[in-house]
Parts: C-alpha cells; structure tokens; sequence
C-alpha cells in the first residue's frame, strides 16, 4: 500500500510539473464549455434538468477521449525512457506499480471533472437542478473515467511507445463503445452480451439523467478491476519474456 | 552472496545466456566483461531481478530469485546501462523516493539519502532538477539510486558509458570507495576500467562464461605469465641480459629504443616487478620506469573471444 501510494504521488506529480498534463486539462475544459454552449444551450429552450444531462453527455464522450491521453503516458513513457527498471527492480509487486500509476491518473482526472462544476452551477443560479442529480452525474463522470483510465493503463502497459499507447487504448475504447450498435446488429445471446459490456450507451445514460443503479456501478468497478487486473499480467508477464 | 546454477535466459527462440555457472562470495568486487550483445545486460538483469530466468536457480545471500524475488530486490541496487531517472524530479526528491520504495523508514530517508549523495559527491546537487545535470553527474544519481537503501549487492551495468576520461576516473575512484560495504559486481566493455577495479572476472561471450578468475588466473591459464614493461637508459641488450637472471623472467622484446633510453616488455608475472627492479639496479642500470603489461587484459580477453566471436576485429573493445 505504502509502494502503490509513492507511486500515485510521484506520478500525479509528473502530471502537474509536465506541461501535457496542463495541456490536456486545458483541452478538457476548453471542449467541455464550448460544446456546453454550442450543442446544449443553442436551439429551443429546455428544462433546467435536460440542460444538465446534456452537460453529462459531452463530459462524458470529452471523459472518454481524455483518459485516453492522461493514460497513455503511464507505463509506456516510462518503458520508452527506461525508468520502469527502477520500479521493477525496487521489493514493489506489478499490481502496486500498476494501481499506483491507475490511481494518479484517476486523481488528475478528477482535478480536472472537479474544474467544471462551473457550468453546473451557472444552471442551479439560473435555473432549478438538484443537486442529486449534480452528484450522480459526476459519480458516473468518476466511474466512467475510472473505466476509461483503467483500459488505457491496459493500453499503455501493452505498448512499447507512448503513441501505440494511445492507439491500443482507442481502438479498445472504441471497440467497446461501439458494442451497442453489435447489439442491435446480433441475435441472442451476443445481443446481450454486446448491449451489457457497451461503455456508454447502456451504462452512463442513467447517471447523465441523475439516477443511479447498482448495475451500471458494478459494471464500471468491474470494468476497472478487470483492465487493471490485465495490465498487471502484461506486466508479470513481461518479466518472463 | 550469488550462486548461479545453469543459469538461462529466452528471447523468444534466442537464447540470449546459456547454462552460465558462477558464484560470487560477500564483498568480493566482480568484473563481468563482454563484447556488446555477449549476454551480460541480460545476466544483470535476471541477477537484479527486472527478468525472470527461463530456466537454471540463482540465489542472493540464499534466496531464490524466482521464489522470492520481492525479498531478494530488498538486497539489490541495480544500475541499470541507462540511469533510471526522472528529470523533473530534483535529485534529492528522488533518491528520497527511491529510498522509500525500496523500504527505507520516512524517517531514516533523510539520512539515507544525505549518505548516498556523500558516496557518489552528489551533496551539492541535491536541490538540482535532473533534467538540468551533466552526463556524468546523471551517472553519478544513477549509482546513488542503486545504493540509498544500502544494498548488500550492487550491479552496475557500465557505469562509466558515455563518461569523458577524467569522469571515467573519477567513477572508479567512487567504486572503489564503495568496496567493503557491498558486493559489487560490475559490468563493462572497457578492459582497463575492469582491470583496475575488479578482485576477479568473469568473461562471457556468446551468452556463456567462457573464463573466470583474477586476471593472474586467466593470464595462466591462457598459457602466460603475463607480461612486465621497463623503460631503462642505455642499451636494450644489457637490461635482457640482467632481467634473464632474474628468475620467472621470460624472453624479452624491446618496444622501442631512441635517445638513448630503451623500452622492453618481458613476459614475466607482474609480482617479480620488484625483484627485477633491484636486479637491474643492483648491475647499474638506470631504471625510469616499470610497469605491468599495459594490454595484458586485453591480450587475454582477445585471446577468450577470438575463436568464438568472428566479428572481434571491429568489436566493442576500448
């Protein structure tokens, strides 16, 4: 636990002394209020409450695509600059390495989810939210970038470059968000199966319109333990090779 | 402290080591010498436990590194050919958090730390980015990374790569500094930085350990003493014909003779250097210099790897 905690700390410390950890969270922001105000506030008027659940639907997809890039570098920049022998020749286990890398990563995020409570709140000034609705919108930001972040480490522990870790991380991010449109496309059972591992479309839509459901965090947390769990094999893995 | 039994380790289908076999005694300073891509970053990295073997047992101070290898890395600094450091980080932050991962109490790191930048003359550095430190000085955090949690065993995988002459100096002076409170074993294609550093080698080529032994050892073996150079005023032929009296001395051969000073080389132990100065002396020879063999190592290691390795003319020798 000590090791996992030294990890996460000097990690998150990179992330906030390097400028791409700025540069993403920049982005992030940046993306998160102009589409707020270009796809969301444009058009007819709308309830307080469908104003925020489409706020939740671009921070979701804008989630998603950073995780992406705040992950990538986690193992793979490590492996390209030849650092990672430092961590793999030190008494730490390679699930300390790879929760503590995971866990940096999950806390610049949330920095960065924290950073845009600002548009919820000019809803709750100008308009009528709850604030359950506010929680469980960015409790599900939180399990989705968790998710997100997880398979990413998976991506980055499996590529020998910080690029491929992006690519890897992609396509798997892609592949599971498309798996609702292989849902509808399958019979039974893979239409199930499909439809149930989808990243976005069956899971996050509940928290977006402020509820929250038991399945949907199962399957994130799940989601999470099981990209983790296949990062530290790759990195197990690795040492036999 | 090491024990390596059948020691062998799989790239896919290449086998990068083969069945090597050695042991290492506590304290002792080893040499681990090969041309490049012999098997030796390979050896370092199974022996500091980055790699796992594919097959034969190693044991640190009796622990078995594929049983254990959490414990044995608790024993182990390992430098690897590249200094694993982290630029933003300054150098004291660093080996702090080294020392932390690698078990250091919080609140012995302090200390630890102040002790592994005195060895490696890193002090002044401390509140320094590494981003911003020579190669040399990167080197030098590279070697205090490997001894902040103050290891048993020390593997530097060469420590003195890229390094300018006089950092190249300055290095051995600090590991030879380090002798007494760890096993070292040290790896490097630069012969004359193993000569003067090591208590005892071992050459692999090939991905196997084609000889082990003090450098005297191997020179025997190889079929020679080794070899005693002088440098004398007069004539070659008077110093020949004294240094023939002197027993253990063999044939000599002048290496040059101008200006009325002559240069010899003899083949001859190196341990009969003072029984051949008072010798010359004694029968009034005007002795300038004398000295072991200057390319004794490198004769012995070219005469290790030549039958095995067809590319040694334009090899990784210094």
């Amino acid at each position: 636990m000590r090791s996992t905690l030294l990890i996460a700390r000097r990690e998150l410390g990179a992330y906030l002394r390097s400028m791409t950890g700025y540069v993403i969270a920049a982005l992030v922001l940046a993306i998160d209020g102009v589409f707020f105000q270009a796809f969301v506030m444009s058009g007819a008027d709308k309830l307080s409450s469908q104003v925020l659940s489409g706020f939740f639907e671009i921070a979701g997809g804008v989630t998603m695509v950073s995780s992406v890039f705040i992950s990538m570098r986690l193992l793979a920049e490590e492996r390209q600059t030849g650092t990672l022998v430092l961590l793999t020749s030190s008494p730490v286990r390679d699930s300390e390495i790879v929760i503590g890398k995971f866990l940096s990563a999950l806390v610049f995020l949330g920095m960065i989810t924290l950073a845009t409570v600002y548009i919820p709140a000019l809803i709750f000034v100008n308009g009528k939210v709850s604030f359950g609705h506010m929680a469980a919108g960015y409790i599900g930001l939180l399990l989705l970038g968790s998710a997100s972040l997880a398979v990413g480490t998976l991506g980055s522990a499996l590529a020998r470059t910080q690029v491929l870790a992006a690519i890897f991380s992609g396509c798997m991010m892609a592949a599971l968000v498309v798996c609702w449109m292989l849902g509808r496309v399958t019979e039974r059972p893979f239409s199930d199966i499909f439809a149930t591992i989808a990243l976005w479309q069956k899971h996050f839509p509940a928290f977006q319109a402020g509820q929250i459901h038991l399945r949907d965090v199962f399957f994130y947390l799940a989601l999470t333990y099981l990209a983790l769990f296949g990062a530290t094999r790759v990195m197990e893995a690795r040492r036999w090779r | 402290m090491i024990e390596v039994k059948g020691l062998t380790k799989y790239y896919g289908e290449h086998a990068a080591i083969s069945d090597l076999d050695f042991s290492i005694a506590s304290g002792e300073v080893i040499g681990f010498l090969g041309l490049n891509g012999a098997g030796k970053s390979t050896t370092l990295k199974v022996l500091g436990c980055v790699l796992l073997p594919t097959a034969g047992v190693v044991t640190v101070d009796g622990i078995d590194i594929a049983r254990d290898p959490h414990e044995v890395r608790r024993r182990i600094g390992f430098l690897p050919d590249t200094p694993p450091l982290y630029n933003e980080m300054t150098v004291g932050r660093y080996l702090a958090f080294v020392a932390q991962l690698r078990g250091v109490p919080a609140g012995e790191t302090a200390q630890a730390v102040a002790e592994a930048e005195r060895k490696t003359a890193t002090t002044e550095k401390h509140d320094e980015l590494i981003a911003s430190l020579s190669h040399g000085y990167r080197q030098r955090v590279g070697v205090a990374q490997a001894l902040v949690h103050r290891p048993k065993l020390l593997i530097l995988d060469e420590p003195t790569s890229g390094l300018d002459p006089v950092q190249i100096v300055e290095m051995r002076n600090m590991i030879r500094a380090l002798r007494g409170a760890h096993t070292i074993l040290l790896s490097s294609h630069i012969l004359s930085e193993i000569s003067q550093t090591c208590d005892r080698l071992l050459v692999i080529q090939s991905g196997k350990i084609v000889a082990q032994g003090t450098e005297q050892e191997l020179a025997r073996d190889m079929g020679g003493g080794g070899t005693i150079e002088i440098e004398v005023v007069g004539t070659s032929a008077r110093a020949i014909e004294i240094a023939r009296t002197v027993e253990g001395v063999g044939p000599g051969r002048v290496l040059a003779e101008a200006d009325g000073v002559a240069t010899l080389s003899f083949i001859a132990p190196p341990d009969l250097r003072p029984k051949l100065a008072r010798a010359l002396v004694q029968n009034g020879v005007d002795l300038l210099r004398i000295d072991r063999g200057a390319a004794r190592l490198e004769s012995i290691f070219l005469q290790l790897t030549k039958e095995k390795d067809t590319r040694l003319p334009s090899g990784g020798l210094q």
